[in-house]
């Protein structure tokens, strides 16, 4: 079971990354659980200052950008 | 289906439901206010979107897509030096901000796990007010005495506040916490100097293309105008060539592309906008069959413009309709502006930064607002202290800065931003 954050205070971006990870994760028939983290504070406890980022079980795998599907899939991996 | 996300689209649905429900159309001045809106739309697409917004995409998108941001973000970092913390602070909202979403998260990072609660203040002042797209279409549509007031005013005022508030809660500096800052991985190995060329020259295409024709008759200004579009293409063929030997860019794509520009500029002499477009889309043709790094530059410019124009076209429907085009009136009767900050008196002055702080502007939209209100007899101070209190604050995002740095600063912060606004648009208003 995949902890998955998508964390962005809610910009269109991070909409995106969050539809974007929700249909990989999808695809890949992952067993996983994905929240939305858009309180600012939290996003700053892990250490993270551009937004969107994509944190994979704890581990931040991608920051301030929507990075393409196949990218993502490598991510969650 | 998440109910909680759907409500705010359902919320929207029905006002504008209700909006059209009671809308009174047989006013002759809400139907003049309507059109007003439609004109004001009309008139940013004729003058200001093909030379100024989609060149100012690009710059943005290649803003975002080849500086180094990493590399940025180092000297806002926990422990950096001071003065260059507050100096990259005030600036770097030119290239890393775009819209307060992303310099919510910069300032709690910058304050958290950075350089602390100056700079970060200096940041989140600044950003918003001096990001590229923003100075670019202030000096385009408002003058270029007023984007330069503007950007030189925000950067001046970030500094002056930042130093303020870390004086003011010197004492209570916090233990730094032990977070590690996550940076994004490091950006291509290419010489300075060819990025700095490459951004000139697109700035310089963008700033020659928009050249006005002066208010006097002869001199510099005047034969600039009539040569812009001699020294736009020169730039262009330059920036061409750049393209193809140092970011290796398909050459075929850009010969095609300069040649048809080149042919529809002669079918059609006298009207610039019609090659410019077919640059434009070889251009963006060409980039996206590139490499990696091009791809990311077109996604970005893409992303930009798919965020910002929705929002600026709303900020100009409500200008117009509220504010009308400059010298016609909207729903707002022209003499309540001119009578509350028609003059640049303390109390205009502060009136306008007072609302400015408590409204949220979107990206970009307190220019079409603000030209409206100009139009309606708003006195040049006021104008800029609107602007510099503006879209550094509004009533949500106060309370997110709140949550953040605790109510007896965001107190404080707030009110240095009225009253620096108030002082130097009464400065302003009185130099010019």
């Amino acid at each position: 079971m995949k902890e998955i954050k998508i964390l962005g205070p809610g910009c269109p971006r991070c909409e995106e990354l969050l539809s974007r990870t929700e249909t990989v994760a999808r695809e890949m028939g992952l067993e996983c659980r994905i929240t939305k983290v858009s309180d600012i504070n939290e996003i700053a406890n892990y250490g993270i200052m551009m937004t969107p980022a994509l944190v994979v079980d704890g581990q931040v795998k991608c920051i301030g950008k929507v990075p393409p599907p196949d990218e993502i899939r490598k991510m969650l991996e | 289906m998440d109910w909680k996300r759907e409500s705010k689209s359902l919320a929207l649905l029905t006002i504008i439901f209700a909006v059209l429900y009671f809308l009174p159309l047989e006013s002759i001045r809400v139907r003049q206010a309507v059109l007003e809106a439609i004109y004001l739309l009309r008139n940013y697409a004729r003058d200001h979107v093909i030379l100024c917004l989609i060149p100012a995409f690009f710059i943005a998108g290649a803003m975002a897509a080849f500086i180094g941001r990493a590399s940025i973000m180092k000297y806002l970092g926990a422990g950096a030096n001071k003065i260059t913390a507050y100096s990259v602070a005030s600036v770097s909202g030119s290239i890393l901000a775009v819209c307060s979403c992303t310099v919510l998260p910069l300032f709690a990072g910058i304050y958290r796990i950075g350089a602390g609660l100056g700079p970060a203040t200096t940041f989140l002042y600044a950003g918003p007010a001096i990001n590229v797209l923003a100075i670019i279409l202030t000096a385009r549509v408002l003058g270029l005495e007023l984007g330069v007031a503007r950007a030189l005013g925000a950067i001046v005022f970030s500094i002056v506040i930042g130093l303020l508030m870390h004086i003011i809660f010197y004492r209570e500096e916090r233990v730094r916490s032990e977070t590690q800052m996550a940076l994004p991985e490091e950006d291509s190995d290419r010489p300075p100097a060819q990025t700095v060329l490459y951004f000139v020259l697109m700035i310089g295409i963008l700033i020659f293309a928009n050249w006005g024709e002066g208010g006097s008759g002869s001199g510099l200004w005047q034969t600039i105008h009539s040569l812009k579009w001699t020294i736009t293409g020169i730039m262009a063929i330059l920036f061409g060539i750049i393209l193809v030997v140092w970011f290796r860019l398909g050459p075929y794509y850009v010969v095609a592309t300069g040649a048809a520009t080149a042919f529809v500029a002669v079918i059609f002499p006298g009207q610039p906008l019609i090659p410019f477009l077919v640059a434009i889309i070889g251009l963006s043709v060409a980039i996206a069959r590139g490499g990696n790094e091009m791809g990311e530059w077109l996604m970005q410019t893409w992303s930009f413009t798919k965020q910002i124009l929705p929002l600026l076209f709303v900020g100009i429907i409500l200008a117009g309709i509220f504010l009308g085009r400059p010298g016609h009136e909207g729903i707002i009767p022209a003499r309540w502006i001119s009578s509350s900050v028609g003059d640049n008196s303390l109390m205009s002055n502060l009136t306008a930064s007072l609302v400015g702080s408590l409204m949220y502007f979107a990206t970009l939209t307190e220019i079409p607002i603000l030209q409206g209100l100009v139009g309606n007899g708003m006195a040049k101070g006021p104008a800029l202290a609107l602007l510099l209190a503006g879209p550094a604050l509004s009533l949500p995002n106060m309370l997110v800065i709140r949550s953040v740095i605790g109510t007896r600063k965001t107190i404080v912060f707030v009110l240095l931003v009225v009253v620096m606004s108030t002082a130097v648009g009464m400065i302003y208003g009185s130099l010019f």
